[in-house]
This record gives structure tokens, C-alpha cells and sequence, in this order.
């Protein structure tokens, strides 16, 4: 083959702004699983302009409330959470699918791998979808998920989370990422927390409490937004003559 | 030089499982019988050489005929299918493992209006990976389309030869490898 202009390659070091590098050595995980090599910048192609359409009538009510799924409910706090899915000039992302999966209010995950000595929930399977309405606006129902222990370190345990995953308008906006709770005390010192290098982005991961979201003798509420655009859209110079 | 306010990424974890497998989002993206149906299968490797047994895949695609289910794709001479979605999804087992059965998609064209090989854009997620790594799938029968694909073009040997399956047992072989010799090229999308 003819070699042809070269793109474009960055390292991912150039590219990490609000996002956490590949590599951060303090979450062990990441040590030989980040790719080292750079990145080579693409321009956005037909392939790159499009990603998955999600329409109605593969979700039921229920999967959106965590706390109806099995005959009983679970035990916990019940909670609220819901928010925007907006795309990065503000405006609401609609029929946007929005897939999300935690541990049970004893920090204890449905899932083989997970060893964590608390009790698993009979009536808590942990996994929530639904699409976003007109206004770009999700909700779940669910109970507060528990902190646990994890083998990074010693003595580590994450904070409370619920893991989130969306699509955005293209397949560059892809997004998986996890939602904490506002006063976590252990957020110094979770590394995958603070893999995010930005105090502010950061705080874009944390819920609100709000009493307006709540519903008196019934659940308390939590607001959170999520704004998508294009991860790493802006190379350093033009890659390609187009 | 990102947006202001845009969300952060984090890493799936180790339970992405509980969530994001056994839903809607199929890893047959057409039925096995389907007589157009390629079994795709890889393993996702670290650093290590070692399967990475806790990860997904997933693919984006045009149909056969070359046109993305997506309002961008309003070329209206190219057939849609109405019942191909061109998005899927495979975990990763115990040897790291993944399957997936789709279409072949038809040619697209680049920014400047060449046309591009038929390929799948194809996104990683694992516990370990902070955020999703993107790269491609091209076809190792399409030797014509893949000599003139721009993408191709603009890469080095060794890294294009990363992005091409090979046949294997009457479907293709597509590895990923995260990190080190043979590491799989990656894209800044």
C-alpha cells in the first residue's frame, strides 16, 4: 500500500482534561490494561457521526424501579434519583437510553466475582434502565447503595455509587461513568474518585440532595445531570487535509 | 481545550454484567441463520498477555448496503433496514473471550467523499480502563476496499495490521490487545 499522509497521534496525557487519564498507576487496575501507545486522531466520518437510535417497547415500568422487581421490596433507604441527560450546548438529549447497576444497600453486588462478606438482597437484582423523556429527563427509583471494600489497597473501600452508562447523539459521546453522593466521607480517598485530575469535573460526578425531589413518608431525592459531547474532539492541529 | 461541563468517564468496573448484559442490547445482530450472518469472536489481552475476563465490546455499524440507522445518514439512496440496529454488545469470559454475529456493512464514505472499506467502529470497556477505548474492525476479504480505505492509509504497517480479522473456522478472529507488543491501535474519536 501507498503510505499516505500520517494522522495525527497524541498521547493520552494531551488529551485528559475533564476526563481521567488511561494510566493512573494509583488504581492498580489501570497498570496493564491502559494502552500506551498514542492515540491517532480521526476526523469524524459518516461512521463517527452516527451511533445507536433507541426507540420505545423493549422497557417495561419496572425497569426503571429497582425496588419493584421481585415479590418484596429491598432493604435500604429508598431513593429518587433522577436529572437531565443535555447535550454539551445545553439542550436535552430525548429517547436517550440510560442503563445504570449497583450494590445493594449492604455494599454487596449480584455477581459471582463479588466476594464481599454482606449479605446479598433476595428482592435487589441492582439494574435499572429507562429512556429520557422529552426534556431530556431520566428517573429511577431504587434504595441507596452501600460502601464496600475493594483489594486496590489496603483498607480500600469505594464510596457509594451507582454505575451509569449512555449513548449521546454519535458514537464518539458514548459515555459509562458513576454517580456518587453528595458528603461522601471517602472520597479522599478513593483513586478511582480521584483519577478525574480536575477539583471541578470532579464535582460533576456528585448528586444533590433535594428536598423538593422527595416524596414525604415515602423517599428521599437525589438530582443529577449529565452532560455528553465528543470525549477528545479537539486535536491538537489539523490531522488531515479533508 | 475540552468543553466546559461535560461529564467525566469512569471505569465500568468489574460487575458491568449486572447492567449492561442480558438487556435489550443484542450480541446477535442478526440470527445465526441469517444466510448474510458472520460469527465474529476475539479475546481482549492486557499488557500481560493475560484475558481480561471482566470486559465488553461493542460495535457500530452500517448494513449491508452501507447506510447507518441514524438521522445523520439522511442519504436516501441507499436502502435503511428496518430492522437492523447496527449497535451490539459481547461481554468477555473467563478466556477473555467474546462473540459476536452481524452483517457485513456496506462501504461509507470518507470526509472527503472517498469510500471506506467496510469496517465495525468497535468501543472496549473494562474494570481497569477509566474510560472507553475506541478502535476499528476491517475485513481480511476486502484486500481491493482495504488498499485504497483512507483510514488504513494514513496508518503505519504494523499499526493497520491491528485493525484487520483474520479468517478462522468459517467466521473471523478479531483480538484486542490493551497494552504492550502487538498493542491494537487505538483512535482519539
Amino acid at each position: 500500500m501507498r503510505p499516505e499522509t500520517a494522522f495525527t497521534r497524541v498521547p493520552d496525557s494531551a488529551l485528559v482534561a475533564g476526563d481521567p487519564p488511561l494510566l493512573y498507576p494509583e488504581y492498580v487496575g489501570t497498570r496493564l490494561r491502559a494502552p500506551k501507545d498514542p492515540l491517532v486522531v480521526l476526523p469524524h466520518s459518516l461512521s463517527e457521526l452516527t451511533g445507536p437510535v433507541f426507540g420505545d417497547g423493549r422497557l417495561d415500568e419496572t425497569d426503571a424501579d429497582l425496588t419493584r422487581q421481585h415479590s418484596g421490596q429491598p432493604l435500604g433507604e429508598r431513593i429518587i434519583l433522577t436529572g437531565r441527560v443535555l447535550g454539551s450546548d445545553g439542550k436535552p438529549l430525548r429517547g436517550q437510553l440510560v442503563e445504570i447497576w449497583q450494590a445493594n444497600a449492604a455494599g454487596r453486588y449480584r455477581h459471582a466475582v463479588d466476594t464481599h462478606d454482606a449479605p446479598l438482597d433476595p428482592n435487589f437484582t441492582g439494574c435499572g434502565r429507562c429512556l429520557t423523556d422529552d426534556d431530556g429527563t431520566y428517573r429511577f427509583v431504587t434504595v441507596l447503595p452501600g460502601a464496600y471494600p475493594w483489594g486496590n489497597h489496603p483498607n480500600a473501600w469505594r464510596p457509594k455509587h451507582i454505575h451509569f452508562s449512555l449513548f449521546g447523539r454519535a458514537f464518539p459521546e458514548r459515555l459509562v461513568t458513576q454517580m456518587y453522593f453528595p458528603g461522601d466521607p471517602l472520597f479522599p480517598f478513593d483513586p478511582i474518585f480521584n483519577s478525574i485530575p480536575d477539583e471541578q469535573a470532579r464535582q460533576r460526578l456528585v448528586s444533590q440532595f433535594e428536598l423538593e425531589l422527595t416524596e414525604p413518608d415515602w423517599a428521599l431525592g437525589f438530582r443529577w445531570d449529565i452532560v455528553l459531547g465528543g470525549r477528545e474532539a479537539t486535536p491538537l492541529e489539523e490531522p488531515h487535509d479533508d | 481545550m475540552t468543553e466546559v461541563g461535560l461529564t467525566p468517564s469512569q471505569t465500568t468496573g468489574p460487575y458491568l454484567e449486572i447492567g449492561l448484559l442480558g438487556g435489550p442490547i443484542p450480541s446477535h445482530l442478526v440470527d445465526a441463520s441469517d444466510p448474510l450472518a458472520i460469527r465474529i469472536t476475539g479475546v481482549l489481552l492486557d499488557g500481560a498477555g493475560d484475558p481480561v475476563p471482566d470486559g465488553m465490546i461493542e460495535i457500530w455499524q452500517a448494513n449491508p448496503a452501507g447506510r447507518y440507522a441514524h438521522p445523520a445518514d439522511d442519504r436516501e439512496a441507499v436502502p435503511l433496514d428496518g430492522g437492523f440496529s447496527g449497535f451490539g454488545r459481547s461481554g468477555t469470559t473467563d478466556g477473555g473471550r467474546y462473540e459476536l454475529v452481524t452483517v457485513k456493512p456496506g462501504r461509507v464514505p470518507w470526509v472527503d467523499g472517498r469510500m471506506q472499506a467496510p469496517h465495525l467502529l468497535v468501543g472496549v470497556f473494562a474494570r481497569g480502563l477509566l474510560k472507553r477505548v475506541a478502535t476499528r474492525m476491517y475485513f481480511p476479504d476486502e484486500d481491493a476496499a482495504n488498499a485504497e480505505d483512507p483510514v488504513l492509509l494514513g496508518l503505519e504497517p504494523d499499526a493497520r495490521a491491528t485493525l484487520v480479522a483474520r479468517a478462522e473456522d468459517g467466521g473471523l478472529r478479531f483480538d484486542i490487545v490493551l497494552q504492550g507488543a502487538g498493542q491494537t491501535t487505538f483512535f482519539a474519536l
